[in-house]
């Protein structure tokens, strides 16, 4: 009695060489569509999900360090000056900017709750894709020709929309009012959502300190956010546009509205 | 070509199971450890800045 194995040894021979081939080709091809499938499938859905937790649990720690270390230099409000501004309402004295940013490194963090209530991701110096926005330490960059957090002026910010960890992937759910906060060595700064914009690559005007109006002096602290539009695509650039609404010394720690929204872990 | 790698495949039937098992989770392992990371790296992706 034969075995299975021994006939169908017996079977292969009958069909012929050329069969073989052919049935290997076929098998090497469906090979090589399969592994683009998984390709697709780890480019665009599982390492998103890596890379931003890796992007996350930097900013975390890098949240940490912000909140621990001293400003750069002493806080202007140590020694009473007579024609500062009172600041009894918390949140609405004039912002403090200190900070210097080394090119290419993390100098601040974003929290955006509409991206979702644990979202925070390290701001990098410099937009360079390889240094900054595909690095799983960084993945947001500062444009550096623009201002700082609480300049006036415009704090313009780039990232990916899909692939690197898409840390601006949910760019295009913002909504009127959405609070977007910037931390940095001097503090929190807590900006509005206030509308998106849909431009070319050449688009520079939205990098503007009033974004769209060039030689205009800024009399706002605005906030923009540029990816990729539409979605697995570069032929255009989607904005997004907030205003500086507050801001509050470091020493007063984490905004009570983030601080809830993040539960016990800040 | 598959079939070839099932005959290669030692002992009685449930082990070849689990040895084509370990066999396929060890090659997406280091598809996904290795040989996509190497790949990404030659694929321009979208660019997200104004310039």
């Amino acid at each position: 009695m034969d075995s299975p194995a021994t006939e169908r040894r017996r079977d292969r021979r009958r069909r012929g060489r050329g069969l073989a081939v052919v049935g290997v080709l076929g098998e090497l091809f469906l090979t090589a569509g399969v592994l683009v499938l998984l390709f697709l499938g780890w480019q665009l859905w599982l390492n998103d999900i890596i890379v931003g937790n890796e992007q996350r649990d930097a900013a975390i720690e890098f949240a940490e360090e912000l909140a621990s270390a001293p400003p750069a230099t002493p806080e202007p409000s140590a020694e009473p000056e007579p024609d500062a501004e009172p600041s009894e309402e918390p949140g609405l004295a004039e912002p403090v900017s200190t900070i210097s940013p080394v090119m290419n490194e993390g100098f601040a963090t974003l929290y955006v709750p509409r991206f979702g209530a644990d979202y925070v991701r390290v701001i990098g110096e410099g937009v360079s894709l390889s240094s900054v926005l595909n690095r799983s330490s960084l993945g947001v960059g500062h444009y550096p020709q623009t201002q700082l957090p609480g300049e006036l002026g415009n704090f313009a910010l780039a990232a990916h929309r899909t692939t690197w960890g898409a840390p601006f992937g949910s760019i295009g759910e913002l909504q009127l009012g959405d609070k977007i906060y910037v931390q940095t060595a001097d503090g929190w700064y807590t900006y509005a959502f206030r509308n998106l914009e849909y431009v070319l690559p050449s688009g520079v005007g939205v990098l503007e300190p009033v974004p769209q109006a060039p030689g205009v002096p800024a009399g706002e602290r605005y906030i923009t956010l540029t990816s990729c539009n539409p979605r697995f695509s570069a032929s255009e650039r989607i904005i997004a546009y907030g205003v500086l609404e507050s801001w509050h010394p470091a020493a007063e720690g984490i905004p009570d509205e983030l601080a809830a929204l993040q539960g016990g872990e800040a | 070509m598959y079939a070839a790698l099932w005959r290669l495949l030692p002992g009685p039937l449930w082990l070849r199971i689990v040895l084509a098992i370990v066999l396929v989770l060890v090659v997406l392992a280091a598809l996904v450890l290795w040989v996509f990371p190497w790949v990404n790296s030659f694929i321009s992706v979208p660019e997200v800045t104004v310039e």
